[in-house]
């Protein structure tokens, strides 16, 4: 095994070093078929306490890449670092999956207990924390989703939005570093997609944790720190939203969109109105159309 | 709608019973089933009814509900009474035709009776007052012993588990999927039991398609939030006996006695 | 020829102790050719309306007619009916069972009762209508993306020929790119082979981008209903219920306030350009 800590990513909450990941396709028999490379030589850094999106079309590898900073999947090539772990290292794989937790998609296919509380219970009893102690850590977590109203309910009787704030308090009640969100807010309609995300902004900034929020949606990276743009198994775009937004063609060409507003700024821009860059929101519009009198 | 639908029909309410260990509850449940084929006459089968009762009473649920239960089961219940009734040898009291009522038939038609219907009644007064969840617990606890011969107890009670959680989905999911075939011109009631059979084969293939994909998904969150089987695990509720339980195991041993000795003595 | 939904209420599990009402008094005329967008948050009734419109849900009261006739009445052809009416449920590509795409979508006309050649047709035809590629007409529909799982599982009731389509959140999960390629896809349906479409959204951009009609549900009841410009003009409103007006509305109403001459009503994003650069005097 590697050795584990390594000082020149000390610091970094995420670090992946020339990732590539493959998988290899079968057919019916179990002949090998081909190879897919998921994952194709990414280099990502994400600090403590960021707020990181990454955005990619279905099938550009986002989810795959994701599984990677939870040792959930393991690098064909290449190193990933989680708080200057290995995720190769198996001494530290349950330190890893503690301070980096998940969120995934499908709000009922990631919900082990029957009542709302047992289940954000379930993390800390697997790490074998002392029953006094799973009960403040439970009610602190759902305290922190605003959930603890629900805390006795049934996940069968809760929204789509309510299921992923439980989920969410279930990797609270684990104290990680960082959050990993797989499309969190996929399956949900617009009121859900707003409760976590508001959620996961909430937990960024009171909390400190690292959040990484893997998505479609562009109205949900707005306010992000940082904003990596997947395609193809790589990083193609890296950068703030601004600077993300800004390039409108590309992102479409990427099979992304960008904010009915900031659309409709570009499109203002192309016919000759004199607008800034990237504009995110309807106040940032209509500021500077007000200079446009 | 489905999601209602909760397997074993947990009653809430506050009651001494609901309070009780399930431990308490699935062994005095076991004992009375067992008490039931040790009593052999009046007396043990009128021991055994007011124990029932005294239960059905502590319980707080309204005995409607208890007999509710009781509807699924009517039919065995009649076809048991009947062919005991019209089948057993000995002296006969009625006859009809070739058929004849005996007086150890009619004994025999209204054990049976009294026996199933106790039988159902106090287990499904266990599942009515205590929650699936607290019941796997329970059960687990009281395996534990069978660890040591390699019966991986903790995981059979996980699976339980996991299915009491997913059963409303996936009924969901199957009237979900079924009205999307009928909205495909899909016919599941009528034609012959071939064509029939056949026409679930468009149900049962997404079902599970999709119940593959949920375990799939369940099982990476489970890694994902550090679950490594039962080593080690700590538990949010543990299971601890009080004073009550105590009580309980006491009163179960009493009656177990009682009708025992209903059984030697008269 | 039209549904038309009289005095329709739903009541769930009623006799029961849970009973809880789904539909209340719902009364809806939806004449040929409509493009319909059907928008209310989770649990507002809309899902359980459009299992009426194709006879899947009885009403607790009240009628459905489909071209005069009543769909309830124990002689109507219920399965004549469904095929008429074609619904495509959320998620669609879940019900996809067949061990290649081009028989699963099959399935649908066969059990019309179709011969073999006349179902294979539609099929066919089906297919290239939603845009599959010919090589994947033989491949198991579990091997394909998202994307064209989704196209298959609508041409599964495209090939009904159904004269109505509706379709429960199309776009559910989809990435942009897909999203607009399905949306594009409906658009076709109805402008090239006429059909009545009623598309069921939690995206105000989209149903403003592309229907002629708006029907709003709230707790069971329809709230507001009618052209896109006039619904969101009550976006107020809407945001009570847990809705919202298009961004570009927004836009609108904030530019009016600091005195731009824009009309308000504007629901869509060329429309809100023109509005614009018609404000700014530059066209």
């Amino acid at each position: 095994m590697k050795s584990s800590k390594i000082s020149t990513v000390m610091g970094k909450m995420i670090d992946t070093q020339k990732l590539v990941f493959e998988y290899i396709r079968r057919d019916e028999e179990g002949n090998v078929e081909g190879i897919t490379r998921a994952v194709d030589g990414v280099d990502l850094k994400v600090e403590q306490g960021q707020f990181i999106a990454i955005l990619g079309h279905n099938g550009s590898g986002k989810s795959t890449l994701a599984k990677h900073f939870n040792a959930l999947l393991y690098p064909t090539e290449g190193e990933v670092y989680v708080d200057s772990y290995n995720t190769e290292d198996d001494d530290h794989l349950w330190d890893i999956r503690q301070e980096a937790g998940m969120v995934f998609q499908n709000p009922d296919n990631q919900i082990i207990g029957q009542v709302v509380e047992e289940d954000v219970g379930f993390g800390p009893e697997n790490m074998g924390i002392p029953t006094e102690e799973i009960w403040e850590r439970v009610d602190e977590a759902l305290k922190a989703v605003r959930m603890d109203k629900y805390r006795k309910a049934s996940p069968n009787h809760l929204s789509g939005g309510q299921k992923q704030r439980v989920s969410i308090a279930g990797v609270i009640a684990m104290h990680p570093k960082c959050i990993i969100m797989d499309e969190p807010t996929a399956m949900l309609d617009p009121n859900g997609r707003r409760e976590v995300i508001r959620a996961a902004r909430a937990l960024n900034q009171v909390e400190g944790i690292t959040i990484i929020l893997i998505t479609h949606y562009m109205e949900e990276v707005v306010d992000a720190d940082k904003v990596f743009v997947m395609d193809k198994g790589s990083v193609v775009m890296e950068g703030t939203p601004r600077e993300i937004f800004a390039q409108v063609d590309k992102l479409k060409e990427l099979r992304l969109g960008v904010p009915q507003v900031t659309l409709l700024a570009h499109e203002l821009r192309q016919a000759g109105v004199p607008l800034p860059d990237a504009i995110l929101t309807r106040k940032e519009l209509v500021e500077a159309l007000k200079k446009c009198r | 709608m489905l999601r209602e639908i909760t397997l074993g029909q947990y009653y809430r309410t506050e009651s001494v019973i609901h309070r009780l260990d399930p431990r308490v509850k699935i062994v005095a449940t076991f004992s009375f089933i067992i008490s039931l084929f040790i009593a052999k006459n009046f007396i043990g089968y009128v021991i055994a009814g007011l124990f029932l009762a005294l239960c059905i009473k502590l319980s707080n649920v309204p005995p409607k509900f208890i007999f509710r239960g009781m509807k699924t089961i009517f039919f065995l219940l009649i076809i048991t009474m009947v062919f005991n009734l019209f089948l057993t040898p000995g002296i006969p009291l009625v006859t009809f035709g070739r058929f004849q009522i005996t007086k150890e038939g009619l004994r025999l038609a209204l054990m049976m009776g009294v026996r199933l219907v106790f039988l159902i009644t106090g287990s499904s007064l266990m599942t009515l007052t205590t929650t699936p969840n607290n019941l796997t617990d329970g059960l687990e606890d009281l395996l534990n012993p069978l660890k040591k011969v390699k019966v991986p107890v903790h995981e059979i009670s996980m699976m339980m588990s996991i299915a009491l959680r997913f059963i409303p989905i996936l009924m969901e999911e199957t009237d979900k999927i079924m009205k999307a075939q009928m909205a495909r011109g899909a016919d599941f009631e009528s034609g012959s039991l071939m064509n029939r059979a056949k026409s679930l084969i468009p149900l049962l293939v997404p079902l599970f398609v999709s119940a593959f994909r949920r375990a799939n998904d369940l099982a990476m969150a489970m890694e994902a939030r550090c679950y490594r089987g039962g080593e080690g695990r700590t538990k949010m509720k543990p299971l601890i006996y009080k004073k009550r339980d105590a009580l309980a195991y006491g009163v179960i041993v009493l009656y177990f006695a009682a009708i025992i000795a209903s059984r030697v003595i008269l | 020829m039209s549904i038309i939904v009289n005095h329709v209420n739903h009541i769930y599990d009623e006799d029961t102790a849970m009973a809880s009402p789904a539909l209340i008094d719902v009364n809806l005329k939806i004449p040929d050719g409509q493009f319909i967008g059907l928008i209310g948050h989770t649990g507002s009734g809309k899902s359980t309306l459009i299992q009426h419109l194709n006879g899947l849900l009885k009403p607790s009261s009240g009628e459905i007619f489909f071209n005069n006739e009543d769909i309830n009445d124990p002689s109507y052809n219920k399965k004549n009916l469904r095929a008429r009416v074609g619904l495509v449920f959320q998620y669609p590509e879940h019900q996809l069972f067949e061990t290649d795409c081009f028989k699963d979508v099959c399935f649908g006309p066969k059990n019309l009762g179709l011969t073999q050649r006349d179902y294979e047709l539609r099929a066919y035809e089906a297919l290239k209508e939603v845009g599959l590629e010919d090589e994947y007409f033989y491949q198991s529909p579990f091997d394909l993306s998202g994307g064209q799982k989704r196209r298959v599982a609508i041409a599964g009731v495209l090939a009904m020929k159904p004269e109505v389509m509706i379709l429960d959140e199309p776009t559910a999960g989809l990435d942009p790119k897909g999203r607009e390629d399905i949306l594009n896809l409906i658009s076709d349906l109805h402008s090239k082979l006429g059909m009545t479409i009623i598309l069921v959204s939690h995206s105000m951009e989209d149903v403003a981008d592309y229907v002629d009609r708006i029907i709003v549900m709230n707790k069971g009841r329809v709230e507001f209903d009618g052209e896109p410009k006039e619904v969101f003009r009550h976006y107020k409103e809407l945001e009570e219920i847990g809705l919202a007006a298009p961004q570009v509305t927004y836009c609108m109403q904030e530019l009016k306030a600091e005195g731009f001459d824009v009309d308000t009503d504007v629901t869509t994003l060329q429309e809100a350009k023109q509005e614009i650069l018609k404000a700014l005097g530059r066209c």
